[in-house]
């Protein structure tokens, strides 16, 4: 295995001529996951990306890495499949919105509560690109698109609510123009035991340009992003000079000074569910936008009880032989 | 273990040889007619008859007690000779209430037995059932041979003693009435006593109770002399070996660990529930300890692509369900097409579009599973043909899958599924060897680095590339791949290249498969041809037809596509061709098209297998006109 200490970026990058749209968001997440990989200390061999249909689903040909690319929605359920029966695996899933939470949602929750060792990436653009752009189930009320010329009527979704209404036990958000964030929350998702779930912002510049602007853009990204951080306090601002108190089961935001200080905050705390609860309801414009881990608790992976199970029973009963199987029951002799 | 005391009286009963009976047991859905004739059966089993079972469940799981939608029975055919069939017509009528007896006595054979509950006779059940006029005053029941026992009171009576309820009493009654055909067939107790004591051994006081009624019912018949005759059934000259009777989905999952184990790949199935498929999975999920993985998916899609996942792993991997699961996983099984992997989908028909009638057998999903799918798909199908060869046709089916690098479909019916015939047990050596190499790199050219999708120039199956080989890197998914390196294209010359290459690669399967065989008549005035599930009911019907001097051959269809080398040829042998299928004609269209020959179709839906004489009276009207 000293293979593995000399990967580099290069090693995960495929001969596949990349064909995203010059300056969308899906270049930054790649290079992340680039940087990212061969720091794990896995061996290459190792990693498998799955993905379902849509721009983002193109990932797994830019990677050197096995990878399938599946059908629309499905990419949970067959990354299901290969980690339950193949747990030495990396499986990582790439996503967007349309796939994972419109065609797909039943496999994401269900992945999600079974807590499925895999590393879900949702690549969150609010719009339908490969299609060409039509209204997604994160869009928000009111967006004209090709297919509600007179505004979308449709409440949106929150996927890290979603995530956390299914029990998911690592939910997470990064940015795709935060790099060293985003690296920072893949590190610890694939640290993870079970699902990991991170939700990442990810601008199309060709149907939805400057759909996250409330957070990435220069007067925004300190002023109205929450960087959450387990055992830290919750502030935020410029000058970090705002904070985040409880307020009954929900979140408000209060201006620090005048005696109030940092240690009057919330102390973030990504085992609480309920704080996770109350942090994903926070939406701009009115609310401040949090990234960063919500939420992340141990939980026994489904395919290492599934093994324990199959090695249980051949603890007590032996690797059954197949003579005896079919020769089982009540049986007859005819001479 | 002992049978009762044969009383001196037996002996001066009159007893009669027979070669064949059919008898029904009928009930309320709560009365244990399935657990019963299931035990008549495993006796009969025991005692060497041939046989072969045919349960009938209601759509309701608890229909509400004593309407007629609530009645269940089972039919069982016990013979001294070789069988195929579970009978046409029952010999045998046990009626639990008056709504089995409404159900089921239309069936009965002229001058039948009929065993009646008769406390269960009263207005309030007879209205359940819409009979007007208890039908043992108003004549119906003539032309048949009645019993009329106190089933019930005999049974409470018999178990006074006994610390229960008598709700709990009660319902030992269907063993009463097991033990009086225990009586009337001349079979020995001990084995539903055995059956009883480890069904039971929690609740010793139950295993008890059950034994009581069903000694009760036996010795009812003896000292009472309600039955003038006894009867004996000799065991069968069957193959010598050892046997086992086994249902069709008990078989498929013995196959699938057998092929698991033949492979040297573990097992993975992504299942859904579903009627008649369940027990696929339920069985599968029991074999932990041969290394079996069952997953139990949230709905048919996830079961599908699960599997696909598990066999991208390097699993045999398959998916089960029945016509309604394989609408929805269509889209997945040509995943599994494009990516050319293996992968086994079952489909235990059931009758009806939509959700049809889930508890009845039919075989209308020919065309769905052989072109119901986007764009050209074919896949391989193959079709057991009774029960117990659904172990083979899942050992066959796992063949195909992976040394082809294909997805195939078995299509079972809920009459295979859950009917059930004596098996000889196969030597575990004797089955095919299903090894599997996985490629390792092995003459990969270092300039051109690996190919996923060069082909063996035999099969034209691509190489099989577990995760985590390394070296082996690869990206596959359900674009049209360029043939050789699997990278996307939309290539025009490339896509029908590989339309015809993905059909031809199934065609070649044909080199491995056995041709079409013959039985009967080489000059036959007429091939009566069939595929799965109807195997037994035609043999039975040109056994017959030969018997009574007809020109009749037979041939039978396991593989379905591709289709045996030789099947133009037999089929151009014969002047008629009739083609018996439980759909419309959906096969014989297939031979139609494929070969311009006049296949006529004998065509049932009813939710109904087809019983012999069905065939049969078909066979000698087209001979005699
Ligand atoms: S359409 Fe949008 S999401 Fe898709 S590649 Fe172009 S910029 Fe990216």
């Amino acid at each position: 295995m000293t293979e593995q200490a000399t990967l580099t970026r290069s090693d995960f990058q495929s001969d596949q001529e990349v064909r995203w749209c010059p300056g969308c968001g899906d270049y930054a997440i790649l290079k992340a996951v680039q940087d990212v990989f061969p720091t794990l200390g896995i061996p290459k061999e190792k990693f498998v990306i799955v993905s379902g249909i849509g721009c983002s689903s193109r990932f797994p040909y830019y990677m050197d890495t096995y990878g399938f690319h599946t059908i629309h929605g499905r990419a949970p359920a067959i990354a299901t499949g290969l980690k339950v029966s193949r747990p030495d695996l990396e499986v990582w899933v790439v996503t967007g919105d349309g796939d994972a939470l419109s065609i797909g949602g039943n496999h994401l929750i269900h992945a999600l509560r079974r807590n499925v060792g895999l590393k879900i990436m949702l690549f969150n653009n609010r719009i339908y690109g490969l299609t060409k752009g039509q209204y997604s189930p994160t869009s928000e009320v009111g967006k004209r698109t090709s297919s509600t010329p007179y505004g979308s009527i449709d409440a949106p979704f929150n996927p890290l609510a979603i995530a956390l209404g299914a029990g998911a036990s690592f939910v997470a958000r990064g940015v795709d123009v935060f790099l060293p964030h985003l690296k920072s929350i893949l590190q610890r998702a694939s640290a993870h035991q079970g699902t990991a779930f991170v939700e990442i912002y990810q601008n199309c510049n060709i149907f939805n340009d400057g759909a996250f602007q409330a957070v990435t853009s220069k007067e925004h990204r300190k002023a109205d992003v929450i960087y959450l951080e387990h055992g830290q306090p919750v502030t935020f601002g410029d000058d970090r000079e705002l904070g985040i108190q409880m307020d009954g089961a929900q979140l408000k935001v209060v201006e620090l000074g005048d005696g109030l200080t940092a240690d009057d905050c919330l102390v973030w705390d990504e085992t609480d569910r309920n704080l996770a609860w109350a942090m994903a309801q926070m939406e701009a414009p009115a609310f401040p936008t949090p990234i960063g881990i919500l939420r992340s608790v141990e939980r026994p992976s489904f395919e290492s009880q599934v093994v324990a199970q199959i090695q249980h029973e051949i603890d007590i009963k032996g690797s059954g032989s197949l003579d005896e199987l079919v020769r089982s029951g009540d049986t007859w002799t005819v001479t | 273990m002992t049978t009762p005391a044969v009383s001196d009286s037996v002996s001066e009963r009159q007893h009669e040889k027979l070669h064949d009976v059919v008898i029904r047991f009928a009930g309320d859905s709560g009365d244990g007619m399935q657990l019963t004739g299931t035990q008549f059966t495993n006796t009969s089993a025991v005692l060497g008859n041939d046989l072969s079972t045919l349960p009938d469940f209601p759509a309701e799981i608890r229909a509400p007690a004593g309407t007629l939608p609530g009645v269940s029975a089972f039919q069982v055919r016990i013979a001294d000779y070789d069988i195929h069939t579970p009978g046409d017509v029952p010999d045998v009528l046990v009626a639990m209430n008056p709504a089995a007896l409404k159900t089921n006595l239309g069936d009965l054979v002229p001058n039948g037995i009929v065993i009646l509950n008769v406390n269960e006779f009263n207005k309030r059940n007879l209205g359940k059932a819409h009979y007007d006029v208890d039908p043992r005053e108003d004549g119906s029941l003539e032309g048949f041979r009645l019993f009329e026992v106190e089933l019930t009171r005999l049974t409470l009576e018999a178990l006074q003693e006994l610390e229960l309820d008598n709700r709990s009493r009660g319902r030992c009654k269907n063993f009463f009435a097991l033990g009086m055909v225990y009586w009337m067939y001349s079979r020995p107790l001990d084995n539903t006593i055995e059956y009883l004591y480890k069904k039971f051994a929690k609740k010793p006081i139950l295993a008890e109770a059950n034994e009581k009624a069903l000694r009760a019912g036996y010795n009812y018949c003896d000292i009472t002399g309600a039955f003038q005759v006894r009867y004996e059934v000799e065991p069968a000259q069957l193959e010598p070996g050892l046997y086992r009777n086994i249902n069709g989905n008990s078989a498929l999952a013995l196959g699938f660990v057998a092929a698991s184990r033949r492979s040297g790949l573990p097992l993975f199935l992504g299942s859904y529930p579903i009627t008649p498929a369940s027990s696929v999975l339920h069985e599968l999920a029991k074999y932990k300890q041969y290394n079996v993985t069952t997953f139990q998916a949230e709905d048919e899609i996830a079961a599908v692509c699960a599997a696909i996942g598990a066999s991208f792993g390097g699993s045999l991997a398959i998916t089960s369900t029945s016509g309604p699961g394989i609408a929805l996983k269509s889209e997945g099984m040509n995943l599994a097409l494009m990516t050319e992997l293996p992968l086994v989908v079952i489909n235990v028909q059931r009758a009806g579009p939509s959700t049809g009638m889930p508890t009845k057998t039919e075989q209308s999903d020919l065309l769905q599973v052989m072109f119901g799918r986007n764009g050209e798909a074919p896949m391989p199908v193959i079709a057991p043909s009774s029960p117990a060869d659904c172990f083979f046709a899942a050992l066959e089916a796992s063949r195909m899958a992976v040394h082809h690098m294909v997805p195939v479909i078995l299509i079972s019916d809920g009459y295979l599924a859950n009917g059930s015939e004596p098996w000889r047990l196969p030597s575990v050596e004797d089955l095919p060897d299903l090894t599997v190499d996985f490629y390792g790199g092995e003459n990969t050219d270092p300039e051109v680095g690996f190919l996923p999708y060069r082909r063996s120039s035999e099969t034209l199956a691509r190489p099989w590339a577990v995760p985590g080989t390394p070296g082996l890197e690869h990206r596959i998914g359900g674009l049209e791949k360029q043939d050789g390196t699997g990278n996307v294209s939309y290539d025009p010359e490339n896509h029908e290249h590989m339309t015809r290459l993905r059909a031809e690669k199934v065609e070649r399967i044909a080199n491995t498969i056995p041709e079409l065989e013959v039985v009967g008549d080489e000059d036959a005035e007429l091939l009566v041809v069939g595929w799965g599930s109807t195997l037994g009911a035609i043999t039975g019907a040109v056994n017959l037809a030969r018997r009574q001097g007809y020109k009749v051959a037979r041939t039978h269809f396991r593989h379905i596509h591709p289709l045996p080398r030789n099947t133009e040829e037999v089929l151009r042998q014969f002047p008629n061709v009739l083609m018996p299928e439980l759909n419309t004609g959906q096969m014989a269209m297939l031979l139609r098209s494929h070969f311009l020959i006049d296949v006529q179709t004998y065509s049932k839906v009813q939710g109904k297998p087809f019983t012999r004489s069905e065939i049969l009276d078909r066979i000698v009207e087209m001979l005699e006109t």
